[in-house]
């Protein structure tokens, strides 16, 4: 992971032309907020997705259910709850990997924090 | 051995002290923090002791650090914290840093004085510089002016500045002026005075300044460098002090706390040793007398001091040891009320059941394990977070809570489970293997059996009145008191056990006797609905689980309504009667059970009221005056509160469920109302885009409302129901707390002098 976080900081470096030093966006508190936000979403939003995928029944009330769609689509009533839950499973997956990208923004940002207050001292 | 059940044993005991040892003496007693020193001459005032000189002295010392620390922090040098803990210095030494701080302190002061004046100088300096260019600036301006209007005529009076008209007429005018500062706030005063004296005549005073005169100006700007200097030493000298300050601080404090020891105690007549009472464990007598010794052989002094035990009437201080994990369990029971002596503790019991109660009210594994990890997280980095000495109050408050947030975390982790709530949904981990088979459709569970069943209705109210009760009350809080052995805690005792030790019995009744079969499940009585009956004596024999149940039943209504008057009147009617016949029953038995007590283990005892030297304190040894009035009415209250918190108390317990189903609803009514909508839109697109943001507005208020906000709802639900409904049962609380003598808390001697 840490090695990931480097090459990922490598990258923005390289993209941006920029020392990463120069200037974090947010500060250090938001960082570590933001950090342990984006750790709880990519861990319980691939657990959801893993729970819509094998059709958890808790989770019924969590999915679309258009009744027109249904009717017009003229599929057996399970396939079509069935085709709800994996749906809703994927926008959990493509959530989680969007809290993924946001936990390496906020990572390298707290990385930033640590080094400029390292610095300071 | 350290025991959490009952407090420590105390003892009183008697110093005696060499004068000459008796400072080294304090000083290793101070460092071992385990002797409560009683004031031996409270008649004397403050400034009548004996080492008032040396206390004062301390203050001055501590006046002039506290001086020095300001200063360093208005520079914000860091001051060096190593954390060692210097032992109290000797007298003498005291002479030395006394010196040390004064040339400080002077040091400091003069420093200020010298840089206070060459800053006034250096602002009056800046003052008339910034004058100097404005003024040049201002004639410049002025002279292109001239120039402009000389060329262009067609300008408007607005437009000419303020020298305009009077420079278009020409330089035949004489003009004068006079430049100055003054303070913002006085401007617009100035401006209508000056206006004024524009309306009479309209002149206007320039003095010029003559460049030599700037010159000097300018060269004495440069003189500020000086300034410069100053500050440069004055910084020095603080980061020197910085260095040494903490350390300074301690010695002072404990040179301070020592002599304030020492004012406690009383002279002997030959004016050679010092005599002081302390209150001390029984457990640690061996290490008191050794830091006696150690101090003895620090001082050089050939004659020992001793230690002896005395025997007293006065209640002792309580002692509950604890650690960094109990300590916070016991503070939670003191704040409600110390402990009498040797009562039973209840912070031992609260341990495991103050996070029970909590996590009861708090079930949910998601939100208890988000507090648990909370918790981890500050013990696992417990010492860092010690050592960075974070000064904010509500992150005290939690650090200061960090086992018992764990505990919490933890059982409300495994309540959730038992709940199955996870942030309000289930999981299935295992399928049930109960199917209890509907009587009436021969078909498994359906509502209809629920309604059906007795057994599946047990209502949680049942186990929870079992546990505080028949252990809550302490037989051996009454040893020494035969008489409320016999007037109080029999008749509570039968009084509980009549109702509630009943319906137990009847609970475990009904299990045996009915197997849940269909048939005898429809027969088995509901055992709520039974004991009202049985107060209201309305019982219909197919109600009965045995034979003779109704004229038992009778029998224990007999015994609770005997029970009342029991624990009402028997009592002060009795301590009346023996007041009347000058029967002094109850001291004479304690000091006897005292005394012979002490006789046993050790052979040197000496009786605390044979000493003459301890006049003042016999009020407290005596008996208090006999007032059946302030007797009876004591009792009345306490058997009122007893039958009636039997009732009103249970009924409290019903806040456990209340709570929980709060907990529960609210938590299901925030996933439906935020997560559900995001998770049911029905166009993928938008779904995806709104699901991160949804997402983070639900964590956020799950921890702010649902962790935090019903955490803290259901902390102090759990805190009451162990104050109130716990410990009204048995807890006396009437204790005073054992506060050792001890460097440890040196802030407290500061403040507490005064």
């Amino acid at each position: 992971m840490v090695l990931t976080i480097k090459e990922f900081s490598q990258i923005v470096a390289d993209f941006t032309g920029k020392k990463m030093v120069s200037c974090p966006i947010c500060g250090p508190k938001l960082s570590i907020c933001c950090t342990l936000l984006s750790i709880w979403g990519i861990v319980m939003l691939s657990l959801m997705g893993v729970f819509f995928q094998i059709h958890s029944a808790a989770l019924f009330e969590d999915i679309p259910f258009d009744e027109a769609e249904f009717h017009n689509s003229s599929m057996h009533f399970t396939d079509y709850v069935h085709k709800q839950y994996e749906k809703t499973a994927l926008n959990c997956f493509i959530a989680a990997g969007i809290y993924l990208l946001f936990f390496f923004f906020s990572c390298t940002q707290q990385r930033m924090n640590a080094k400029a207050s390292y610095e300071m001292s | 051995m350290g025991s959490m059940f009952r407090s420590e044993e105390m003892t009183l005991c008697q110093l005696f002290l060499q004068s000459e040892a008796a400072y080294t003496c304090v000083s290793e007693l101070g460092e071992l923090g385990l002797v409560q020193f009683r004031d031996l001459n409270p008649d004397v005032n403050a400034f009548q002791r004996k080492f008032v000189n040396e206390v004062r002295r301390c203050d001055e010392m501590e006046r002039k650090l506290r001086f020095l620390e300001k200063e360093i922090k208005k520079d914000g040098i860091p001051m060096l914290d190593t954390g060692d803990n210097p032992d109290a210095p000797a007298p003498r030494e005291m002479i030395d840093l006394e010196a040390t701080f004064e040339k400080l302190e002077n040091e400091m002061k003069e420093v200020n004085a010298n840089s206070e004046a060459l800053k006034r100088n250096f602002l009056e300096l800046t003052e008339l510089k910034h004058i100097l260019r404005k003024t040049q600036t201002f004639f410049e301006e002025a002279e292109l002016h001239h120039t402009q209007a000389m060329h262009d005529p067609s300008l408007t009076e607005e437009s000419l500045g303020l020298l305009g008209e009077d420079i278009h007429r020409g330089q035949a005018l004489k003009l004068g002026f006079v430049a100055g500062v003054i303070l913002r706030e006085k401007i617009p005063a100035f401006e209508r005075m000056l206006w004024r004296g524009d309306q009479v005549n309209k002149s206007v005073f320039i003095i010029f300044f003559q460049g030599e005169q700037l010159k000097t100006r300018v060269k004495k700007i440069c003189e500020g460098l000086v300034l410069g200097q100053t500050q440069d030493h004055r910084h020095r000298v603080l980061v020197a002090a910085a260095r040494n300050i903490k350390v300074w601080f301690i010695k002072v404090r404990k040179i301070k706390a020592i002599y304030y020891s020492l004012n406690m105690f009383n002279l002997d007549v030959t004016q050679k040793c010092l005599i002081a009472e302390c209150w001390c464990p029984v457990a640690d007598l061996d290490r008191i007398q050794q830091a006696l010794r150690r101090g003895n052989e620090r001082s050089g002094s050939s004659v020992p001091s001793i230690l002896n035990r005395m025997v007293t009437r006065q209640e002792p201080p309580t002692y509950n040891r604890t650690n960094k994990f109990t300590q916070v369990f016991q503070s939670i029971v003191d704040a409600y009320g110390v402990a009498s002596y040797r009562e039973v503790n209840p912070a031992l019991y609260t341990i495991v059941t103050f996070p029970f109660l909590f996590a009861v009210m708090f079930g949910d594994f998601g939100h208890g394990f988000i507090m648990f990890l909370f918790g981890l997280f500050l013990v696992v980095r417990e010492k860092q977070l010690q050592a960075k000495k974070i000064e904010d109050e509500i992150f005290g408050m939690f650090f200061g809570g960090r086992y018992i947030i764990l505990m919490m975390g933890a059982f409300s982790m495994y309540t959730g489970l038992l709940y199955n709530d996870i942030y309000s949904k289930s999981i299935s981990i295992f399928s049930s293997s109960w199917y209890p088979i509907d009587p009436n459709t021969n078909k498994t569970y359906s509502l209809s059996t629920l309604e059906a069943n007795n057994q599946l209705q047990l209502h949680p109210i049942y186990s929870n009145q079992l546990g505080p009760y028949p252990f809550g009350l302490d037989p051996k809080r009454y040893f020494k008191k035969p008489l409320n052995i016999f007037c109080e805690f029999i008749p509570q005792v039968v009084f509980l056990a009549s109702i509630f030790g009943y319906l137990v019995i009847l609970v475990f009744v009904k299990w045996v006797k009915y197997d849940g079969s269909p048939e005898s499940t429809r027969k088995a009585p509901n055992l709520l609905i039974g004991l009202i009956n049985m107060f209201l004596f309305q019982g219909s024999k197919d109600q009965y689980m045995f034979t003779g149940q109704g004229h038992f039943q009778g029998f224990l209504i007999f015994l609770i309504v005997i029970c009342v008057p029991w624990m009402w009147f028997v009592k002060p009617l009795l301590l009346r009667h023996w007041h009347r016949n000058g029967q002094q029953y109850q001291p004479v038995l304690l000091v006897e059970a005292n005394g012979r007590a002490l006789l046993e283990d050790q052979d040197e005892v000496i009786y605390h009221d044979d000493t003459p030297s301890h006049k003042h304190d016999d009020s407290d040894d005596e008996e208090e005056e006999f007032d059946f009035g302030e007797v009876f009415i004591h009792q009345s209250i306490h058997t009122i509160e007893y039958c009636l918190g039997c009732i009103s108390h249970t009924a409290s317990y019903l806040r456990l469920w209340a709570l929980s189903l709060a907990h529960a609803q609210l938590s299901e009514v925030l996933w439906g109302m935020v997560m559900r909508m995001a998770l049911t839109m029905n166009s993928q697109i938008l779904g995806i885009i709104i699901l991160p943001p949804i997402f983070a507005f639900w964590a956020g208020a799950t921890v702010v409302v649902l962790i935090l906000m019903e955490g803290l709802s259901a902390f102090l639900h759990a805190l009451r129901l162990h104050w109130v409904e716990f410990q009204s049962k048995f807890y006396d609380g009437s204790g005073y707390k054992f506060q050792p003598f001890s460097f440890d808390n040196l802030g407290e001697y500061g403040i507490e002098d005064k």
